[in-house]
């Protein structure tokens, strides 16, 4: 069916998309974001192993796949989110908690949303992140929504 | 029983009309109602301040939309025009006329991909502009087609005021087996967080694998929680249509989509919010309609990369349903959600009327077309404890839901289900969610709290839990490592295996991500289906989602359906004795005979009437009102029609007195006279299961009068309304019982053996 939208659409067939469900088309290759492969999340490995959170979380890469999949399907915006999520998978829970409390609005500076977008690039390899912090600050400044400094 | 009557009300002072103060007090005035107020943003679909269509793109960059310049854009304007827009077909879609892409939505040769290309590229005023031009039927059809997933589905809410956990696995587990897809909990006390969603998680996945859960509290909380692997989605990432309301919410577009990229990368579907009102009810609706600034909410929301939106007005229902056009200007908002190609969990939600009759009206534009959740939260508890305010349609309704599902053979989401299954997944679930907590270490659920928690109705039914401990085994837990493996771990080790590979199953699901993409959720056996494999490919008749095979026969069998062939055994028995067929009738000579004619089965295979009363006694009624009078009675069968007419007509022409009485086994009853056409009559009974032998000896008296040449008052029956409501498959069979004894035979002479006592 996939085949068939995609000639709607006016796309061409890229490899990922016939591939969907990723779980019941690429079981072997999936990995955690542990990098432990999917097939070995077993009962049996559950039962007799140490497993932790990143065993059961997401990979950049599946997420980079999902966002193919999603846009050769004509949802480029879910696309990209899914693209920024695969950046995101990178930074640690608390971080990211941080991070989401930062990009409230009267929450911080242009420069900490600098700082902000430079960590994303830096430490996280996160650059469309990083544009989109950077984004938002220009347009906190332009629509008074970074933090505001008491007189 | 005391009555007044107009006159007595008048004599009172009362002037008023009696009609009018009857319908004062009924639940449809129990509302408010008022009048459009643009200047508050009191108006549903049609501001007189709504910007018109416009967009201009100058190298690339939006550079005017709706009428304002991108200097003037304030911070959603800018996101609505840097991300949501398609720029690639932005130009051809606002030069296509809006009344056009209206018809385009009804048109079932128009496929939804070629919708959704123009939606893409259309700004919010167009996005308006183009469902203004549609009534709720047109929208109705747009919807059917424009819903994004082909097979609709259902969401509840899952909640106690008490946060009994060993209730909320059990009505989880309930709900799981009745069909939801999704099921949200939420909480009293945010600390109760961590232990709710445990709850909803173990019940759901005890009952049915690949139920999609997730707990509705702060942004931040509820990351947390997905974060632990104790929720797979999360809905309420609200988004407003003017800027002030929007930071009145404490975000913005770019950290509401910051938000859902967290989200995603910790493999948890989401949802954004919006609906109409809420801008109205935060006091920054700028003067706009709720339709306008839904439409910006809603491309905000594709912006920021969400998969879908629940809208519908969700909590704020209750104010555009106060205003002329309001439950069309949500049908409106769910249709425009799906033309943007986002996944609609289309509201119906939180209360929004007192009238059932009015709900149910409401409801009928997202249940026929089919949305991809027809409720944004059905509170598959009884309202009272649902911690959203939700309750619309709640555990109460659980049948005329499904009902209404077999009346019109629409999907609507929920499946029925038997008592002893639902209780034993209650019971299971609680089970299971108390081996966890003795494994965890949490404050022990009690086997009465199991018991309990299988049989409940309502946290009313549970016994008294010590709310702090659980609060203080809540913080623990959120603070402490342990994770979904130890809670796998706690269920295999006491013997919930299927449990534990589900709670695995949906771990492993989230490895794989297929359930991020548009309107993802797992059909049975953890199958996913979403936009990418279930599309909505409807063009018309024969097309698109049907209800058909198994899906519609396990919709239809309803646990109240009985088999039909069974159902006039209690008028079918022994013939009766002293009930014999003598010869073929004959014309009577007396002039003081009254001829009671009864149908092919009367007193042979039917021996009861409609409403039980034995034919025996029936006949002894009839004939003891004739003999009141001093007539005597001749009794004839009828062979040649089971028709009641036809019997009373045929008894008539036999009649010395010309006066018969018709009767159908059944019971239903007609004095005819000879020389009246077959279906003018002097008295017809037709409320047969009201009839009483008093009133068949009423009926013998009355038929006898007649006969004297008098002018009877005719004999009173009550009227039952509901009579007929209820007996109508047994009159029907009763009825093709009588007809399988009909003969070419005249009608024949009867010896009943019975003496009147009079």
């Amino acid at each position: 069916m996939t085949d068939e939208r995609s000639e709607e659409r006016g796309n061409t067939v890229h490899s990922y998309n016939g591939d969907y469900p990723l779980y019941a088309n690429r079981n072997d290759t999936l990995n955690a974001a542990s990098g432990r492969p999917l097939r070995d999340l077993s009962l049996q490995k559950t039962l007799t192993e140490d497993i932790s959170s990143e065993d059961y979380s997401i990979s950049a890469e599946t997420l980079r796949a999902q966002a193919e999949i999603a846009r050769d399907a004509g949802y480029p915006q879910l696309a990209q989110n899914l693209e920024r999520a695969s950046e995101l998978t990178a930074v640690p829970n608390e971080t990211l908690l941080e991070m989401y409390e930062m990009l409230r609005p009267g929450r911080c500076s242009f420069e900490e949303y600098q700082a902000l977008a430079r960590r994303l690039r830096d430490e996280f390899n996160a650059a469309a992140t990083a544009a989109f912090v950077e984004e938002a600050a220009t347009v906190y400044r332009e629509r008074g929504l970074l933090r505001r400094e008491l007189e | 029983m005391t009555t007044t009557t107009a006159t007595d009300r008048s004599a009172n002072g009362d002037t008023g009309s009696r009609r009018f103060s009857i319908l004062a007090g009924r639940d449809i005035n129990r509302e408010t109602y008022v009048e459009e107020w643009a200047e508050a943003g009191l108006t549903v679909a049609d501001s007189p301040y709504d910007p018109q269509p416009s967009l201009r793109i100058v190298d690339g960059e939006v550079v005017e939309m709706d009428g304002k310049e991108r200097a003037d854009f304030d911070a959603l304007d800018r996101f609505i025009a840097d991300h949501a827009l398609d720029l690639a077909v932005a130009e051809e879609a606002m030069a296509t006329p809006s009344h056009q892409i209206a018809r385009m939505l009804v048109d079932i040769n128009v496929p939804q991909p070629a919708i959704r290309r123009l939606a893409d590229g259309c700004t919010p005023a167009k996005l308006c502009e183009i469902v203004r031009h549609m009534n709720v039927l047109e929208m109705m059809m747009g919807l059917g087609k424009m819903r994004v997933r082909k097979t609709p589905a259902n969401q509840a809410h899952v909640t106690n005021w008490r946060e009994n956990p060993a209730l909320l696995a059990a009505d989880a587990a309930e709900a799981a087996l009745r069909g939801f897809a999704e099921i949200e909990t939420t909480v009293r006390v945010a600390r109760a967080a961590p232990l709710n969603a445990l709850a909803i998680l173990v019940g759901s996945q005890t009952s049915r694998g690949g139920v999609l859960t997730q707990c509705a509290v702060e942004e931040a909380f509820g990351l947390r929680l997905g974060i632990k692997g104790l929720t797979s989605y999360a809905e309420t990432l609200s988004v407003y249509g003017s800027e002030r309301s929007f930071v009145d919410g404490d975000d913005t577009p770019w950290s509401k989509a910051f938000l859902a990229s967290a989200y995603a990368s910790r493999g948890i579907k989401i949802r954004f919010t919006s609906g109409t009102g809420s801008e109205a009810l935060m006091g920054y609706a700028e003067q706009c309609s709720m339709l306008y600034l839904e439409a910006r909410c809603l491309l905000i929301t594709k912006g920021a990369g969400s998969q879908g939106v629940q809208n519908g007005s969700i909590s704020c229902i209750a104010l555009p349903e106060a205003l002329p056009g309001g439950v069309r200007g949500v049908l409106a908002e769910n249709l425009l959600a799906s033309m943007l190609g986002l996944e609609c969990a289309s509201g119906n939600d939180a209360l929004a009327s007192h009238s059932a009759l009015r709900k149910t009206a409401k409801l009928m534009l997202q249940m026929i077309p089919g949305t991809d959740f027809i409720c944004s939260g059905y509170s598959a508890i009884p309202k009272q404890d649902n911690m959203f305010g939700g309750g619309n349609f709640d555990a109460e309704d659980f049948d005329d839901w499904t009902v209404i599902q077999r009346d019109m053979q629409v999907n609507g989401g929920i499946r029925p289900v038997k008592e002893a299954d639902a209780v034993a997944a209650r019971r299971q679930a609680a089970q299971a969610l108390q081996a966890i907590y003795a494994e965890l270490d949490f404050p022990p659920i009690k086997d009465e709290e199991v018991e309990a928690a299988a049989l409940a109705h309502s946290s009313a039914d549970m016994p008294e839990r010590d709310m702090v401990a659980d609060l203080a085994a809540a913080d623990r837990f959120l603070e402490g490592t342990a994770n979904l493996s130890d809670v796998v771990r706690a269920l295999h080790r006491s013997g919930f295996e299927q449990a534990a590979a589900n709670l695995l199953e949906m771990g492993r699901q989230r490895v794989a991500g297929d359930y991020l993409q548009p309107s993802a959720i797992f059909a049975d056996g953890f199958n996913v289906i979403s936009a990418i494999n279930d599309n909505n490919d409807y063009t018309g008749p024969g097309t698109g989602y049907r209800l058909e095979g198994e899906t519609w026969d396990a919709l239809q069998r309803i646990p109240q359906q009985k088999s039909p062939r069974d159902f006039i055994d209690a008028q079918v028995g022994e013939p009766l004795p002293n009930l014999a067929e003598i010869s073929t009738a004959k014309v009577g000579a007396s002039a003081n005979e009254i001829v009671v004619a009864v149908g092919p089965a009367y007193g042979t295979s039917l021996v009861k009437t409609i409403g039980e009363l034995d034919h025996e006694e029936v006949l002894e009624a009839l004939l003891t009102g004739v003999a009141e009078e001093a007539f005597y009675g001749r009794v004839v069968r009828v062979y040649h029609s089971a028709d009641c007419a036809a019997i009373g007509h045929a008894g008539a022409r036999l009649s010395g007195s010309g006066i018969a009485v018709g009767l159908q086994s059944r019971g239903t009853t007609v004095i005819q006279k000879r020389g009246l056409a077959p279906l003018n009559n002097l008295e017809l009974f037709p409320q047969s299961p009201s009839l009483t032998l008093e009133i068949y000896q009423a009926i013998g008296r009355n038929a006898a009068r007649y006969a004297k040449g008098l002018s009877p008052l005719p004999v009173g029956v009550k009227v039952d309304n509901g009579a007929r409501l209820r007996l109508i498959v047994k009159t029907a069979l009763l009825h093709r019982r009588e007809i399988e004894d009909i003969r070419e035979k005249a009608p024949q002479e009867l010896y009943f053996r019975w003496e009147p006592d009079v």
